[in-house]
């Protein structure tokens, strides 16, 4: 659990000033010239004993990936560029745009270290298109950082840096760091392919990092007080504070910071007050965003909310987005719903996922019924393994794993469901099955 | 160099190789669909995964992965792909898959029956049954103009079209709309394709969405004679093969020539085969009172040997040869003229400044087509090369794309071209100006260590108010540019861009005025003088017919065309796809075209008209077949027996011909191209071409 000194983001609510005024109060922006001036390599050490993994959903450690990019000095002359992932649309998922609207500041004090650590002198900050508010109060405070000469040209902390923030049209691919990319550039929102990999080749053919806003607003409160403290917290390989989300049938949904490595049970009970029905009625979980593979409830109560805890239940821990359903759920509607998601949000650029999510979506949409056959279970599984590791991006994969993680864990739900329509249709009209024998 | 182990066997290939190339340079065989060596990598339709060892534990792209992004393992072996191990034939199995289940099974009415590879994939890396219960997608069909049939239900969205229409045709009329499996190929507009390349997508489209709307339905590809031959339609020569079934050409289709074409032909050269069949002359017709009357070979030679004997034959008679003529037809009429004593000859377009005393260095594209790659500063000068060599006018996009050359264009009135260029000016004067080292664009000229010249027809003819003393001092000043003093050594950037096909081979055997005879302009100027009393024209249509007096006209064609309106004696002759002939293209490349169907009624072979006329005549030729006429040929220009090569011209020709006085003030330049839709009586005749021509026209006026 979390101590209430640990937290890093102390405005999440927004109950007090967003502003810059009230960011120093909270904080912010201290030391943060010492961090610029002891440097790059000192900065990715921090980083990098803190044990930070990136929090959008892949959990790649976030300091390894800002070494990929080029070193001082072996420049080619193509500016390094930090890309901030702001393109937060995965159902389920809600923190960044507590961090945007809230707690902005930590977000661009975070960009302008993360930057040093990387040699940029500037970080696009791609905001999700339906993200109106948060995009007027994070320009706000970007704006206020520059009047008060924290970044820009010549700013208090002699490292130059430029923060553009960019507005998307709210397509969920655009998430993908590739198709963000593409879309940043005023292109169609369609994932590249890799490699050439973004710290190689990025936005505008420049070497890029692309970060989730989550990993980077924690930046200068690691560093302000200590990789060892975050790695303090958690357990080892998961460690740190993290922002966690509840929806569905719990008690009190909310978006919570807490530290990595407490069982569900735990967090629920403490931050959401409990399943709605109490912890029988829980059905299921999808722990982290709506690509994660949907975990029983049973299993789920024990699981440990961090990557590898999740990752032992056949899951993934994702953005820590948990919904939850309880047993009034229909699941095999639910998870239609986000094959439904996934059809719609498909970019079309490459065959699998293109062809595959219709699919996928059709097939459950009749198994909502139980109009389908049993074979069709085995059939639909092998199709999302068909999808699986085949397509240019991750949405393919993406759009697998929640079918994959109904059949192995549901399967006797959607074989019901199939029973009770072929009883029902046998039992209405037409001939019984019971007359033929 | 990479080593590379492929299915086990170590191979070495250069390390800018993908992993398709390696593959298949060590003979593993990839299926694809969007990928296509001439245009960039898409990597999505995932036919072509491989599996890497020690890579991620899927399949990868082997399009889109190059051999030097792959690891070393752990003790520096060489890094393995497999081709054929499961995991491959599951992923290959699972992407036709996805393929199939929306593409309609419509394949015994599907165009592309036969030749699709998505068949022929389908057969040999699909699996045979069907899993896929919903129903299929379907999706409207778009209009892409009279040429490109769409049924886009059968479209498997690898993007092939949309990528050469932006990067090659450089139209950007193409595009994917739409998301998921809702995203369709689509013109946007709804409106035709401006591009003279557009046909090209139908060969490019690896299923039936893109087809070809003229020969819809017509034939199938396995009933049909492919003969593999020379497009005359421009001066390019672009390599096709033209399809027959029994008399009737079905269609044409581009042949791989690296150093011309590539795999490229214009719209024209692909769609002009219905001209093949209309307005055809099948028999000969002889004028009497006033009238065109049918008769038979027999009479028709008779009216025209009456007509010699009272002309009295020498240089009372004349011949001008058209822009489709071969080099043989050329060489007979040649021969019979000079058994007449007649030296009015001429194969040029009106108050050419080509004179027969230049070298062939200055009537040829020295760089050559593929050299046009290496060029690092064009100067078009009286040219609309999209309009007049569409397929070359994409070798300078190409270039154009890969360096970013500078380009700079001299003429009259210039449609836009699918590149940057700069405009520098109307005519001579903005010619004189940069050759005199004036004007913003002369420092870049000069700097240049391959600058190339493309000097258009309309520069060194073809003008109002013109005389031959514009197009000889437009080459010389040309010859001047391309010669400057920091131009590499070996270059050789002059280069004359003829559009038409007969061109170069008709000045290369001397069918150009000599012993007393005077160009074509001028022949026409007697006739209407009442000074030359015979004229041939060997399928020439684009001479002013009007201007012939009462000169007694001969008109040996393939059409009743202009030419064939004014004629006194026609003699109906054969069309390029129904004989064989040599071609030099502008390049002065010899190529042999060859007979794919035969003529239509009585018409015959030209050099077997002008054979038969001359025993008429009393004056028998010396050779009774084609092959004994091309060992005379051959004899006489040994260049002309070396098929598929150029007889290059030197550079100090080009450069001797820069010291030449220049006596021009002012002219203004024009492209002869009015429409690239109607250059020739074939295409004048053709139903589709009237059709593209009328609808750009629209197109032209709607921008306006």
């Amino acid at each position: 659990m979390l101590a209430d000194q640990d937290r890093i983001f102390t405005n999440l609510y927004g109950q007090r000033d967003w502003g810059l005024d009230g960011a120093r109060a909270r904080g912010g922006w201290q030391d943060t010239k010492k961090f610029i001036d002891n440097g790059r390599d000192w900065i990715v050490n921090e980083v990098k004993g803190s044990g930070l993994r990136g929090r959008g959903g892949a959990g790649f450690p976030t300091a390894l990936k800002w070494t990929f990019m080029p070193k001082e000095g072996v420049n080619d002359g193509r500016p390094s560029q930090l890309l901030v992932n702001a393109d937060e649309s995965e159902p389920g998922t809600c923190k960044d745009r507590e961090i945007l609207r809230h707690d902005p500041h930590h977000l661009i004090e975070g960009c302008l270290v993360a930057g040093r650590a990387m040699g940029a002198h500037i970080a696009y900050v791609y905001i999700r298109g339906e993200f109106i508010r948060e995009r007027q109060n994070f320009e706000a405070a970007v704006q206020q950082a520059y009047d008060a000469k924290l970044i820009g040209k010549n700013n208090v902390h002699g490292w130059d840096f430029e923060i553009v923030v960019h507005h998307g049209a709210g397509a969920y691919i655009c998430g993908e760091e590739t198709a963000l990319m593409e879309s940043l550039e005023g292109k169609k929102g369609q994932p590249r392919l890799k490699p050439p990999f973004p710290a190689a080749m990025g936005v505008y053919g420049n070497p890029t990092t692309v970060n989730n806003v989550e990993s980077i607003a924690v930046v200068p409160e690691i560093l302000r007080r200590g990789g060892a403290w975050f790695a303090g917290i958690g357990r080892p390989n998961n460690t740190g504070t993290k922002l966690f989300m509840a929806s569905g049938h719990v008690n009190k949904p909310a978006v919570f910071e807490e530290a990595l490595g407490c069982t569900f049970e735990e967090l629920i009970e403490k931050h959401c007050g409990g399943i709605r029905g109490g912890w029988d009625n829980l059905l299921a979980v999808i722990p982290g965003g709506a690509s994660c593979p949907v975990v029983r409830g049973e299993d789920m109560r024990t699981a440990i909310m961090d990557f590898d805890g999740l990752r032992e239940k056949k899951s993934s821990f994702g953005t820590g987005g948990m919904i939850v359903m309880d047993k009034s759920t229909d699941i095999i509607k639910a998870i239609w719903r986000i094959q439904a998601f996934f059809k719609h949000e498909s970019c079309g650029q490459c065959t699998p996922c293109r062809e595959g999510t219709g699919w996928m979506m059709r097939v459950m949409e009749r198994m909502v019924e139980g109009r389908a056959q049993k074979r069709e279970i085995d059939m639909l599984f092998e199709v999302t393994k068909q999808i699986e590791g085949h397509t240019i991006c991750a949405l393919g994969d993406a759009a697998a794993w929640p079918v994959q993680g109904l059949i192995r864990n549901f399967r006797d739900v959607i074989e019901a469901r199939i029973d009770q329509y072929t009883w029902s249709s046998t039992s209405e009209g037409a001939v019984p099955s019971i007359a033929a024998e | 160099m990479a080593n590379i182990k492929v299915d086990g066997q170590l191979i070495e290939v250069p390390d800018y190789f993908t992993l398709m190339q390696a593959a298949e340079a060590a003979g593993a065989e990839i299926p694809r669909f969007c990928y296509h060596e001439r245009l960039s990598v898409a990597g999505n339709c995932r036919m072509c995964l491989v599996e890497v060892k020690g890579g991620p534990p899927k399949p990868q792209a082997s399009c889109a992965m190059g051999v030097k992004d792959l690891r070393p393992g752990p003790n520096g072996e060489p890094p393995e792909i497999f081709t054929n191990t499961p995991m491959v034939k599951k992923a290959r199995e699972g992407v036709m898959e996805f393929l199939l289940i929306n593409h309609p099974l419509d394949c015994p009415i599907c165009d592309q029956g036969g030749e699709c590879d998505l068949q022929d994939q389908a057969m040999a890396y699909g699996v045979d049954k069907n899993r896929y219960a919903e129903n299929k997608r379907a999706v409207e069909d778009k209009y892409l103009g009279p040429l490109v049939k769409t049924s886009m239900n059968r479209c498997i969205h690898c993007t092939r079209c949309v990528r050469f229409t932006t990067e090659v045709a450089g139209i950007a009329e193409m595009g994917l709309l739409g998301r998921g499996e809702d995203a369709e190929i689509t013109s946007y507009l709804e409106q035709a394709l401006s591009s003279e390349l557009s046909g090209n997508v139908i060969d490019l489209c690896p299923v039936g969405a893109l087809t070809s709307k003229p020969y819809a339905f017509h034939a199938r590809p396995w009933e049909l004679t492919k003969t593999e031959s020379i497009d005359v339609m421009d001066a390019v020569g672009s390599n096709i093969r033209v399809d027959a079934r029994g008399r009737e050409v079905m269609r044409i289709l581009p042949r791989v020539n690296e150093a011309i074409n590539e795999e490229w032909i214009s719209d024209k050269t692909r769609f002009i085969w219905d001209g093949l069949k209309s307005q055809r002359l099948d028999r000969p017709y002889v004028r009497q009172n006033g009238k065109l009357k049918p008769a038979s070979w027999e009479e028709a030679f008779a009216a025209v040997a009456r007509a010699i004997k009272a002309s009295g034959g020498g240089n009372k008679v004349g011949a001008i040869a058209g822009d489709l003529a071969s080099v043989e037809d050329m060489y007979a009429l040649k021969a019979l003229m000079t058994n007449l004593g007649s030296g009015m000859t001429d194969c040029r377009p009106p108050m050419s400044g080509i004179d027969p005393s230049m070298p062939r260095s200055a009537y040829i594209f020295n760089p050559t087509i593929a050299g046009i790659e290496e060029a690092d500063a064009i100067l078009i000068v009286g040219s609309n090369p999209r309009k007049e060599a569409a397929v070359l006018n994409a070798r300078i996009r190409k270039a154009w794309r890969a360096k970013g050359i500078p380009i700079a264009v001299i003429n009259g009135s210039q449609d836009a071209l699918t590149y940057e260029y700069q405009l520098l000016g109307a005519g001579f004067e903005t010619l004189a100006d940069l050759a005199a080292g004036k004007g913003h664009f002369a420092e870049t000229w000069a700097n240049a260590k391959k600058p190339l010249v493309i000097v258009g027809e309309g520069a060194v003819s073809h003008g109002a108010a013109w005389n031959k003393q514009i197009g000889r001092d437009t080459i010389a000043l040309a010859a001047k540019l391309a010669t400057g003093p920091n131009v590499a050594e070996g270059w050789n950037g002059f280069a004359l861009l003829h559009n038409a096909a007969a061109r170069v081979g008709g000045i290369d055997i001397g069918f150009v005025p000599h012993d007393g005879g005077v160009c074509s302009a001028d022949q026409v100027k007697l006739a209407g003088e009442a000074k030359l009393d015979v004229l041939f024209l060997l399928g020439a249509d684009e001479y002013d017919t009007t201007a012939m007096g009462r000169a007694f006209v001969v008109y040996v064609g393939t059409h009743g065309d202009k030419g064939a309106h004014r004629a006194d004696v026609i003699l109906p002759a054969a069309a390029y796809t129904e004989k064989s002939g040599t071609y030099v293209n502008t390049e002065g490349r010899v190529q042999l075209a060859q007979r794919a169907a035969f003529p239509p009624g009585d018409a015959k072979e030209d050099w077997a008209i002008f054979r038969a006329l001359s025993a008429v005549l009393g004056q028998s030729l010396p050779f009774n077949s084609l092959s004994q006429l091309r060992a005379k040929l051959y004899a006489e220009f040994p260049h002309l027996a070396r098929i598929d090569q150029i007889a290059a011209g030197s550079v100090d020709d080009v450069k001797k011909l820069a010291s030449a006085t220049i006596k021009t003030t002012s002219a203004m330049y024009t492209s002869p191209v009015a429409d690239f839709y109607l250059t020739n009586p074939i295409a004048r005749a053709s139903a589709t071409m009237g059709e593209c021509a009328a609808l750009q026209a629209g197109l032209r006026q709607a921008a306006e």
